[in-house]
């Protein structure tokens, strides 16, 4: 009998209902715990004076389209577990705060001393757990720039530019150069993903991957041009057109001397 | 015996030399024929001689990079002096690429001498190009000589593209495979051509070898023939000159080969040579060791081939996508197949235009006195539609450099430059046939009237005028020395009908010359003359 309800209760239409959200619930705690377990430094690294100044800066500056509870409004999104990391890529490239809306928001002068913007990645990073600061050993650029380079031209070259000098995205948003860029922001912006950029998580590429990225970008920013002046690095383009400026251009003038008329 | 020994005592060593020299292979004769060769003097007749000059550059400097290249894709480690590469795996082409920049004493100076000397190449042969045809110096008898330089101008791409992909770089693959699916893109054949160039599927083994044979034999002997023809057919031609007083279709005004254009030519062969060398020496082109071997995963942002191709590669952006479409089980991609469909025509019309606008014309006498681009207003405005369209094109190439430099929308820019193609040529005519036919008109009026001189006169009944100074006879003769062509009418042929190539050659004489400012006549000039002293 007993058999035969368990039978029946299978077959019931309820049943496939409970197997599904059972079957997400567990697939579900297990993702969260397992990626949860990433940005497992976070929270501890800041004081809890921190937090109350990082709150009142929030209130004055930024809830305007963050929402007061940081919970996002219809401008701008929720910073609810977006972790330290990316306050601290926003705010100290001087993207946030934003000046005015458009299809990116553009790097400028920084906005805020150095203590307020960590008061302000204190407080956000206090919501919910996300993406930490990165510990000091991940930006010593002590990893392999060759691996570094190859990582970077498979994963990153496709907007940003083998050489990292930049690349257009569609509707006038832009991959920027990485030309300037410090260790600590590519490492920022890898974890958190800025604007139109993937996240590129942990076990997507490792923190041995992201070393190397970062050596491969810093060995190129700090090397100097080999062949002379670099033209920007632009490539093919800015080449062709110095030679019909500079060269041709000059060649040209000097055939004028050469065919003018000697007085 | 003893009269030898005098003959050389007597003049020297250099003297000697020629006596030799010239009883032996007879260099007197042709130093007399070839040392009187008269060349006129403008700045415009040496943009020629610059591409020329680069090609000898090219020729050295590439003799130099063979010496070190290696044609091979076979992977290796990378174990050189260059850190960032350290350990990579590449081509054993890419890797020795690497150690000529690196390892090879004044390699990196070659390899940006030979790259940079390429670019000039094409350029200087493009701009002489332009010069040859604003000028009409393509007319009879030089149609011949149009092609075979037009044919120059198309090995340059060739010989620059097959250059530019020997590396096995990132950015050389990347163009590579534009190629492959260029070529994948041809209905039916498209893909055993594709196996057929590439030895099998893209990008293979065989490739860079492949090119390297083409780079450094076939093509560069080619671009040698076709100088030689070029060249002998200039001596056989004689030089064009520009209108002038004393200046005919039967003779050339100048002054001869030797001494001093042989000096001047060989002055200007080592100012081009050192402004190339200047610019190799301080600029950087083609930083391959940035780039990475060649691996068909990545693709760069901001990938761009060499100027001389963008405009083929503007035409492929420019294309608006999902034209493609099936039949008879093939896939027509129309996207890659429009531009190439376009290129094609846009080279078949460059090289025959001498042909296409002697048949409108009808005339069939030599021409060696060159148009003012004026005079000719139908062929200046075709010329300037023509070059607006390939800069439209060339553009496109650049979409993504524009749109991040000028920090536009990526999409408007193709979009304005979509509509661009189509409307600017068509403008570009219209403003320069017209611009062409009112500086036409000033000069009739300057000849005519005489040039305003600034100096207003009260006559005795109170009127004002303005003095018109008569311009001299030398300025005259340039103003009014063209042919004055008339639109043919069709008219039957032996059996009473008028033929449609008839029509066509009719329609397309009126499009030319129904527009027409013709030159002042002596008739003219007199009439003129008589009434002004009339006025006085």
């Amino acid at each position: 009998m007993a058999m035969k309800k368990l039978k029946n209760a299978r077959r019931s239409p309820w049943a496939a209902v409970a197997a599904i959200a059972a079957g997400l619930i567990i697939t579900g705690s297990g993702y969260a715990a397992a990626t949860a377990s990433t940005p497992a430094e976070a929270g501890s690294a800041y004081t809890a004076d921190q937090v109350d100044a990082g709150h009142k800066l929030f209130l004055s500056n930024c809830a305007s389209c963050h929402g007061k509870n940081a919970e996002g409004t219809a401008n701008a999104p929720s910073l609810i577990g977006v972790g330290a990391a990316s306050v601290l890529f926003q705010v100290e490239t001087g993207r946030m705060p934003g000046q005015a809306s458009g299809p990116q928001l553009q790097v400028k002068p920084v906005q805020f001393k150095q203590a307020d913007i960590d008061s302000l990645a204190a407080w956000v990073s206090s919501l919910a757990p996300g993406p930490a600061a990165p510990s000091a050993e991940y930006l010593a650029t002590k990893g392999n720039a060759s691996r570094g380079g190859e990582i970077f031209r498979i994963n990153c070259a496709m907007c940003h530019n083998a050489v990292g000098a930049g690349g257009a995205l569609t509707g006038g948003k832009y991959a920027p150069p990485l030309t300037h860029t410090s260790a600590a922001h590519i490492y920022e912006a890898m974890i958190t993903g800025p604007q139109n950029m993937p996240v590129f998580s942990n076990s997507n590429l490792s923190l041995k991957d992201k070393t190397d990225v970062i050596t491969y970008l810093q060995e190129v920013q700090t090397n100097p041009s080999i062949g002379g002046y670099d033209l920007g690095n632009l490539g093919p383009v800015v080449e062709g057109l110095f030679a019909w400026i500079f060269m041709l251009g000059g060649l040209v003038l000097i055939t004028m001397w050469l065919g003018a008329k000697s007085n | 015996m003893t009269t030898a020994n005098n003959t050389a005592k007597k003049g020297g060593f250099l003297a000697g030399t020629a006596n030799y020299l010239d009883e032996r292979v007879g260099v007197a004769g042709i130093l007399k024929t070839f040392g009187r060769k008269v060349f006129p003097d403008h700045w415009s007749f040496m943009l020629g001689e610059v591409a020329l000059y680069s090609f000898l550059v090219l020729l050295l400097s590439g003799t130099f990079l063979t010496f070190f290249f290696q044609p091979a894709m076979t992977p290796v480690v990378y174990d050189g002096i260059y850190g960032p590469l350290k350990g990579a795996h590449m081509s054993v082409a890419y890797a020795s690429t690497i150690d000529i920049s690196f390892e090879v004493r004044g390699g990196l100076l070659m390899r940006q001498v030979h790259h940079w000397a390429a670019l000039l190449f094409v350029a200087s042969a493009g701009l002489h190009m332009l010069r040859v045809f604003f000028t009409g110096a393509f007319r009879k008898p030089r149609e011949i000589n149009w092609v075979v330089g037009f044919a120059l101008f198309v090995l340059g791409m060739g010989g620059g593209f097959t250059g530019y992909s020997l590396p096995d770089d990132l950015l050389s693959g990347n163009g590579l495979r534009i190629i492959d699916g260029m070529l994948k893109g041809v209905p039916v054949i498209g893909s055993w051509i594709s196996s057929l160039l590439f030895g099998g599927e893209f990008p293979g083994e065989n490739i860079v070898a492949r090119l390297y044979s083409l780079h450094i034999m076939l093509i560069p002997a080619l671009i040698l023939v076709f100088i030689a023809i070029h060249l002998f057919m200039v001596v056989i031609h004689k030089h064009t000159h520009y209108s002038g007083a004393g200046k005919r279709d039967d003779n050339v005004v100048g002054y001869p080969l030797a001494p001093v254009y042989v000096a001047k030519a060989g002055g200007f062969f080592f100012i081009v040579f050192g402004v190339i060398m200047l610019v190799a020496a301080t600029f950087t082109i083609n930083p391959v060791w940035n780039y990475g071997g060649y691996d068909p995963s990545p693709v760069s942002a901001g990938t761009q081939p060499d100027w001389y191709i963008g405009w083929l590669d503007g035409a492929l952006r420019l294309t608006p996508s999902h034209l493609e479409f099936e039949a008879g089980g093939y896939t027509y991609s129309m996207n890659v197949l429009l531009p190439m469909i376009v290129g094609v025509l846009f080279l078949v019309v460059v090289a025959l235009y001498p042909f296409i606008e002697a048949w409108v014309t009808g005339d069939k006498r030599e021409h060696h006195v060159l148009d003012r681009p004026r005079n000719a207003p139908t062929r200046t405005a075709i010329g300037a539609a023509g070059v607006v369209f390939y800069a439209v094109l060339w553009a496109g190439a650049a979409t993504d450099l524009i749109a991040t430099n000028f920090k536009m929308s990526l999409n408007q820019v193709l979009t304005t430059l979509q509509i661009s193609l189509i409307v600017l040529p068509v403008l570009a005519y219209i403003i320069t046939k017209r611009l062409a036919l009112s500086l036409q008109r000033k000069d009739r009026e300057i000849v005519l009237h005489g040039r305003e001189s600034g100096r207003i006169v009260r006559l005795p009944h109170g009127e004002f005028i303005e003095v018109h100074e008569e311009i001299d006879e030398y300025t005259r003769y340039k103003l009014v020395d063209f042919v004055n062509y008339e639109p043919i009418m069709a008219r039957p042929n032996a059996r009473g009908k008028i033929t449609i190539r008839g029509r066509i050659r009719a329609s397309m004489s009126s499009w030319f010359f129904e527009d027409r400012v013709t030159p002042v006549t002596p008739a003219e000039l007199e009439a003129s003359h008589k009434q002004g002293k009339e006025l006085h």
